[in-house]
């Protein structure tokens, strides 16, 4: 059975297109055939981090309007022949999407595929409410900072009461915590909000902290999604995640600040 | 198939009729000065805005009517939806406020109505019975209450799990917070000045209990992580711990 993952924020610019990249790799590479669509129509965002925007032909709006198939849409990543990228329009406008048309297009990848990742839009407005309206998990991407889990928990309101499972009365979609760009020296000094500062306000399953990290605008520049440089910092979090979204029992990383080499000598904190 | 259901030519059904229940406040009156009730209205409107804009509101003029206050049905109806309120019903009204209401346009609910001479009947013939006991079912809330949504009971409202900053919860009876309280609390919402709000961490945006409240700056001395109980003294909220 197909299972439909929206990543959303409510905030924008927090990490959602970079956690959807990444992690829709990271379930492909682990044996699940997976899709991740972009549903930030008008910004087109994702091509360029899964580094696949020359080869973009079709997208979904033209998917929505009849104009091609999904097979004619749908681009086969470079890295790993398990995962599909479906694009969205640069030039056409958010109007050209309602919910029964993303139905129908949800309905026909559940056929062929694992897991659907749905890239939201950041805002709770419509884009972002299409998004989620279908999903079965949502993973909630949010910075340490107040507007950030103020907004993530607005999103979490709309998962609750707009989404299809809400409506149908059906099992609550199933919410997770992704805390990204921590950086534990500025929680220190007071900058930035904990990880038990934002579990205090949003109390969701922690599904993994993403340190705030060079590597990730590296990997971006190169059309390279960070989970692939696995000596990264960030790329082994990505990795945790997804191994502890499929059931992994992994200890918790990236939440203390990092030992400077003296301190891992004399094993001081 | 429904009886009520009625067909047109492919079959498909143009319309039903179906009973069903609503939840719709009910606005009970203790005075016939109408400037007073205006008064009172927009105070509480003012406290939530969102939640009263065309609100449905059913009139209930037992009291007055117990109490031998006559009051003009029409007045009232203008003046209530001049405050985007919309009356949808009336009960325990006078033939005459009946018949004022439906003038109006508001449905008459005859159940409730006040009908001196039958009543008078029935008290005589009436045996002695147990007090009837209303019962309205309670509302379990055992999800967070996300910033943004509104929770309203016509009854008790038992919430087990956080209401988040900029979240609402409503209830005409008491309301039982058993995670972090961060939003708006308003208990005995149509008036219940017995209504009370427990919480096990008091950390609310705004209390009200019957239209009387505090916002979270008046709420600095209060110890947060602290079960606590709120209730009305003298028309004052009190907080204490339990
Ligand atoms: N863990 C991280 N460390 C450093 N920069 C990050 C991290 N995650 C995201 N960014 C940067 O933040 C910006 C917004 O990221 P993006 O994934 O596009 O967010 P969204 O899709 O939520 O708008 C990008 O410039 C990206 O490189
Ligand atoms: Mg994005």
């Amino acid at each position: 059975m197909a299972r439909i993952i929206v990543v959303t924020s409510g905030k924008g610019g927090v990490g959602k297109t970079t956690t959807s990249a990444s992690i829709a790799i990271g379930l492909a590479k682990k044996g699940h055939k997976t899709v991740v669509i972009d549903f930030d129509v008008g910004l087109r965002n994702l091509d360029l981090i899964m580094g696949c925007e020359r080869r973009v032909v079709y997208d979904f709006i033209n998917v929505i309007n009849g104009e091609a198939t999904l097979n004619q849409a749908l681009i086969r990543d470079k890295n790993c022949n398990l995962l599909y990228i479906l694009p969205a329009s640069q030039t056409r406008d958010k109007d050209a999407l309602s919910q029964e048309s993303v139905g129908k297009v949800l309905d026909e990848l559940k056929k062929d595929f694992e897991y659907i990742i749905c890239d939201s839009p950041a805002g709770i407005e419509k884009g972002a409410q299409l998004a989620m309206y279908f999903a079965d998990d949502a993973f909630i991407v949010t910075n340490p900072e107040v507007s950030s889990v103020r907004d993530s928990d607005r999103m979490l309101g709309i998962l609750s009461s707009k989404s299809r499972r809400a409506e149908q009365n059906e099992e609550p979609i199933k919410e997770y915590l992704l805390l990204s760009r921590y950086a534990p020296n500025r929680v220190k000094s007071g900058d930035m909000l904990s990880l038990n500062d934002v579990q205090g306000i949003l109390s969701l399953e922690l599904l993994g902290v993403v340190p705030e990290s060079n590597s990730v605008l590296n990997a971006s520049n190169a059309g390279i999604p960070v989970i692939l440089d696995e000596k990264s910092d960030a790329g082994q979090a990505y990795a945790d995640i997804v191994d502890r979204y499929l059931g992994e029992n992994k200890p918790h990383r990236f939440i203390d600040e990092k030992k400077g080499l003296l301190g891992i000598l004399f094993g001081s904190k | 198939m429904s009886t009520d259901s009625q067909k047109n030519a492919d079959h498909s059904p143009i319309l039903e009729f179906k009973s069903s229940t609503f939840s719709v406040p009910v606005l009970i009156l203790a005075t016939n000065k109408l400037i007073a009730i205006e008064k009172q209205l927009q105070k509480k409107i003012y406290l939530a805005p969102d939640f009263f804009k065309n609100s449905p509101l059913v009139l209930d003029l037992q009291y007055l009517n117990k109490n031998n206050l006559d009051i003009d049905v029409t007045n009232l109806t203008h003046l209530i939806r001049r405050l985007d309120l919309l009356p949808i019903g009336i009960r325990g009204g006078t033939a005459q406020q009946n018949q004022q209401a439906l003038k109006v346009g508001i449905p008459v609910h005859f159940g409730y109505s006040v009908n001196p001479l039958s009543k008078m009947k029935k008290q005589e013939i009436a045996k002695p019975k147990a007090p009837e006991v209303e019962t309205i079912p309670t509302t379990i809330i055992t999800r967070p209450v996300r910033s943004g949504q509104r929770i309203y009971a016509s009854g008790d409202l038992i919430i087990l799990a956080q209401v988040s900053p900029g979240a609402e919860v409503l209830a005409e009876g008491n309301i039982h917070v058993y995670g972090s309280l961060r939003g708006r609390a308003l208990a005995g919402v149509v008036g219940n000045t017995d209504a009370r709000i427990f919480c096990s961490d008091l950390q609310a945006e705004l209390i009200s209990i019957a239209g009387n409240y505090k916002i979270s700056e008046n709420l600095d001395g209060v110890v947060p992580h602290q079960l606590v109980q709120i209730y009305l003294q003298n028309h004052t909220l009190v907080i204490k711990d339990i």
